[in-house]
């Protein structure tokens, strides 16, 4: 499965936008005589060549290359954590839109002790527009991804802030190892969830310094794809509320 | 000024209607992400053929039978604006666009790795602003861009280029007039890093010869013109670094 490492000869530079077709990599060995596409690298192998599918950014870590796109849609995984609006219910579930092609469901019976369809009606719990914090419990490729609430910290949202971001560039947000949302939290005090599909929650003292959060988490937007961020966001925070981490 | 009679495509010293060589394209001018509402968008001009494409998804696909459980579904529309020919053109889609939009769609989807979108559908949208000849060739350049501008993961792009021959002479990317009154036509695309052509089609007549040392001329020009192409999408961010420097 992965990219056969020892004999990779990179002909790209870190952090270089590259475009679909682009080459990157020479492989020196045996050449793959099929298309090999690793969907999750965003690059794919054809004869001896490495080659990017997306318009990305290079990324190098010891010795094997993937790019990280600059545009990219949210498909669901398993355990991700979502936070989604409720777009539509039927007798049974709600169906919630999670800024995806496939619209997740939420059964009622996961938010409803004792469900009865007979006696609860679903509009007294979640109305359409209501925001809620969720995880993907299941989604395979032929059925739509089914959410739950149970869990520490999930269900509806009541209080608070939702920040709407591309869902490219969550990672940033977060950071390698979390560097950028752990320099969120310790400067800001918010209480802060990241919803991998491109909401960001957040509950702040006041609105002054939520004004300051949604400004550095749009700073982050724009030069997502750019050197030295954390340290540029710190010295914005730095700036704005005068407080060290 | 009326043309009743041919016009002289090809002149004594071997100049095209519009002054060109026989192997020279239009002057190329590509932009991209020029669309705010659209996932992804490209404008992309050959002289005076002007191409907006747009593109939307992979999203929710309806009706849901159309969808495919494998892959994502293409939906190409390759359409005329009724201002793009000097004389009105209907904007009902016509015999000629929906073929258009099928083969522009074939070639697409050649390139996209479209398995990765189960049960979704990709929604293309060619927008033909002006036309001057080749205006399948932009428009399946321009919506190749503007996938790419989606961020929806391509094997390559696509471009376009057509060939035709005016007075038994081959001439590289024709216009509306050498179109008209020449003998042949024949459109291209080509994937330039995989070196495939995902767009046939001749209307004419051409030796195999003829087709040989067409397809060569094809391939040179779509390289210059994937040069451009690779340019336009790389400025775009270029440009957002420096809107943001300039905060």
């Amino acid at each position: 499965m992965s990219t056969p490492t020892p004999s990779l000869k990179i002909l790209v530079a870190e952090r270089q936008i590259v475009r679909p077709g682009d080459c990157l990599a020479i492989i020196e060995g045996p050449a793959e005589q099929r298309l090999k596409h690793v969907p999750d690298k965003h690059i794919y192998i054809l004869g001896n060549r490495v080659y990017s599918d997306v318009v990305g950014i290079v990324s190098i870590e010891d010795s094997s290359i993937s790019v990280v796109p600059l545009e990219s849609t949210y498909i669901p995984r398993k355990d991700d954590i979502v936070v989604g609006v409720i777009s539509e219910f039927s007798a049974s579930a709600w169906y919630v839109d999670i800024k995806s092609p496939y619209r997740a469901v939420l059964p009622a019976s996961d938010v409803i002790e004792g469900f009865n369809p007979a006696v609860h009606s679903l509009k007294n719990y979640l109305d359409i527009g209501d925001y809620v914090l969720g995880k993907i419990a299941l989604f395979d490729r032929l059925r739509d991804p089914v959410l739950t609430v149970k869990g520490k910290g999930l269900g509806k949202i009541v209080e608070g802030f939702v920040i709407d971001i591309k869902p490219s560039k969550v990672a940033r947000v977060i950071g390698k190892k979390g560097s950028m949302y752990n320099l969120l939290t310790s400067m800001t005090k918010c209480e802060i969830v990241v919803g991998v599909n491109g909401y960001v929650w957040a509950k702040c003292p006041d609105d002054y310094v939520l004004d300051v959060l949604i400004k550095a988490i749009r700073l982050i937007e724009a030069k997502a794809h750019m050197r030295g961020l954390t340290e540029e966001v710190k010295s914005y925070l730095v700036s704005k509320l005068g407080v060290k981490s | 000024m009326t043309i009743s009679s041919k016009p002289v495509l090809i002149s004594e010293d071997k100049k095209r209607v519009d002054g060109r060589k026989p192997d020279e394209m239009r002057p190329v001018r590509i932009a991209v992400g020029v669309l705010k509402n659209a996932n992804g968008s490209a404008l992309v001009e050959y002289g005076d053929t002007k191409v907006l494409a747009a593109v939307y998804g992979p999203r929710e696909a309806l009706p849901k039978y159309m969808t495919s459980p494998t892959r994502a579904t293409l939906r190409v529309r390759y359409h005329m604006t009724s201002f793009s020919t000097s004389e009105r053109k209907s904007p009902a889609p016509s015999r000629r666009e929906i073929e258009l939009s099928k083969v522009i769609r074939e070639a697409l989807e050649a390139i996209v790795f479209s398995s990765l979108f189960p049960r979704t559908g990709i929604d293309v949208f060619i927008e033909v602003l002006q036309a001057d000849g080749g205006t399948r060739t932009a428009g399946l350049t321009a919506a190749s861009l503007a996938l790419a501008d989606a961020g929806i993961p391509l094997k390559d792009l696509a471009i376009g280029v057509a060939v035709g021959k005016v007075n038994g002479v081959l001439v590289l990317d024709i216009n509306e007039l050498e179109d008209e009154y020449g003998e042949a036509d024949m459109p291209v695309g080509i994937a330039p890093n995989l070196g495939e052509i995902v767009l046939f089609q001749l209307n004419g007549v051409l030796t195999r010869e003829e087709v040989k040392i067409g397809l060569d001329m094809a391939f040179k020009a779509a390289e210059s013109i994937y040069k451009t192409a690779k340019e336009a999408l790389y400025n775009k961010y270029i440009k957002l670094v420096e809107e943001v420097k300039s905060q």
